[in-house]
């Protein structure tokens, strides 16, 4: 058996050259790659580029690169990467070649077969893996997203804010709406937080997730039990007082709690400096108070509390809403 | 079991009869869910309760059944990714038996924790085999039956397939090869990638 048929057996990306470097045989797979040309006769390094160890344009400086690991190109289109090493044979010499990573796009640009790779080697085994490991990976996908979803299905039907344990938006408009339907008296408090934002640009979100913390506590202590402290934004919070209207002793809790959350707190060393302003409604104020109704007083208060020079608490009453609406809006407290 | 294998079993009958069939098979196997993970383990239990339970709704034995499922997972354009991995096994049917051997070891290599049961093939004659599968669950070598006629069919093989039975946590499958090129067999192409 001549060694050519060997050689396409055994390593069917294999080729020959001549002591001039011109292509006396060709595997039949490395053939595959140019089906239109044929290579034998043509001068290997006009077909393939030699990138890696080095640069080569002669036979001679291909001979110096016997047995190391040498990357090729192929020239023309698809310029597909090839792997090979190269051993003298005779005056000529003998260069295997293979896909290496790209076998792939190779495997799909040259539509090649089993057959077209030697009986030992792996590149099925490895095109099985790929498929393998994708259809694994899908079906992990899938299960991802379905309990992604889960999650937010979950999340949106809680009531707790995680990071404070206090009520979300959504407890709080719950009992508000029970409570009107209920006809309870209540208070409503809105408390947004000042210089906070500063606390999160200059010490960072976990400072900030701190502070949040602190101020949760400092609201559930001050309030009963039957109150409802919910956090409806960022910074934001909302307290419902249950059968609670004494303006005296609504004033009292409003700084009392504003001058706790006004005491430094200390975080990994440094100092965070917070405040708040509050505006507060009651239900018995409205004719027929509707929770948007009472939560927008609230808000008109607030803002009246962060004009009058923040670190403040007000009572919401009409002619707070003709004062806002008399002046241009106060900017939405971008700095606080 | 593994999630995969139960999952399969519940696309098989979605896709065959619909999805009310499947409703009604969790109902009557008392599953107190109504779709297979298939990336997680259930207990081996509720694969035999959904597989008595898609029997007795369908009037069909556990062996027809089982061997659906296996003709449905080579067959149908839902599960085509799971053809192409089992004909990465071999370049024709005789080839492909040959690769049964190693099926799971395949089948590990592409999910570490599925067991799949081992299988071994005699080949008695140019054209006589049998393929003994071994320590699976009962009925495993019907299921590898509706396999490995699908697959048949898929490389355009005439086989003629017995299950002669076993015994001892051993089911064995005698494999006739009639012709091996009997019909034009489906296109396989190693670069596509089921969709």
């Amino acid at each position: 058996m001549p060694l050519d048929d060997f050689m396409d057996v055994l390593c069917p990306m294999h080729v020959r050259l001549d002591s001039t470097g011109r292509i006396v045989h060709a595997g039949p797979t490395l053939q595959k790659l140019r089906a239109d040309e044929p290579l034998v006769g043509r001068r290997f390094l006009e077909v393939i580029e030699l990138l890696r160890p080095r640069r080569a344009s002669s036979m001679g400086e291909l001979l110096t690169m016997k047995g190391v690991k040498m990357h090729f190109q192929m020239r023309g289109t698809p310029r597909t990467a090839l792997k090979g090493v190269m051993v003298p044979q005779g005056r000529g010499a003998i260069i295997n070649l293979s896909f290496g990573i790209g076998v792939i796009e190779a495997v799909r640009d040259y539509v090649l077969t089993s057959a077209d790779f030697a009986a030992t080697d792996l590149t099925v085994e490895m095109l099985y893996l790929v498929e393998a490991k994708s259809a694994a990976m899908e079906a992990s996908r899938k299960l991802n997203l379905r309990l992604q979803g889960a999650k937010i299905a979950a999340e949106e039907q809680a009531f707790t804010d995680t990071l404070t344990g206090l009520k979300n938006r959504r407890a709080m408009d719950h009992v508000l709406t029970r409570m009107l339907e209920a006809g309870q008296e209540f208070a409503l408090m809105h408390l947004d937080l000042d210089f906070f934002k500063a606390v999160n640009d200059t010490l960072g979100h976990a400072a900030g997730d701190h502070v949040l913390q602190r101020v949760a506590r400092v609201m559930v202590e001050e309030t009963r039990d039957e109150d409802t402290v919910a956090r409806v934004g960022g910074d934001e919070f909302v307290l419902i007082f249950h059968k609670q209207t004494d303006r005296s002793k609504l004033e009292e809790i409003a700084r009392r709690i504003i001058s706790r959350l006004e005491k430094p707190i200390p975080f990994e060393g440094q100092v965070c400096r917070i405040s708040a302003s509050i505006g507060t409604s009651l239900s018995l104020d409205d004719e027929r108070p509707t929770a948007e109704s009472l939560v927008n007083d609230a808000d008109v208060a607030l803002y009246a509390s962060k004009r009058a020079g923040r670190a403040c608490h007000t009572f919401y009453t009409p002619d707070l809403r003709d004062a806002q609406q008399a002046t241009t809006p106060p900017e939405r407290a971008a700095a606080c | 079991m593994h999630g995969l294998i139960n999952r399969a079993i519940q696309c098989f009958v979605r896709d065959t009869y619909s999805n009310e069939v499947w409703l009604d098979v969790t109902r009557f196997a008392g599953l107190d869910f109504t779709g297979f993970e298939a990336m997680l383990t259930y207990e081996a239990e509720v694969t035999d309760l959904v597989i008595a339970a898609i029997g007795s709704i369908l009037s069909k034995s556990r062996e027809e059944v089982l061997e659906d499922v296996g003709t449905y997972l080579v067959s149908h354009p839902n599960v085509e990714a799971l053809r192409r991995l089992l004909r990465f096994g071999g370049v024709d049917f005789v080839d492909f038996l040959h690769s049964l051997d190693e099926l799971p070891d395949r089948a590990r290599l592409a999910v570490d924790d599925l067991d799949l049961p081992g299988m071994a093939l005699r080949e008695h004659s140019h054209e006589r085999f049998s393929l003994t599968c071994i320590d699976g669950p009962p009925g495993f070598g019907h299921a590898m039956m509706g396999i490995l006629r699908a697959m048949a069919d898929d490389y355009g093989a005439l086989v003629y397939l017995e299950h002669s039975g076993g015994g001892a946590g051993r089911e064995v499958i005698e494999i006739t090869l009639i012709e091996s090129e009997f019909a034009e067999g489906r296109e396989f192409d190693l670069g596509a990638r089921a969709g």
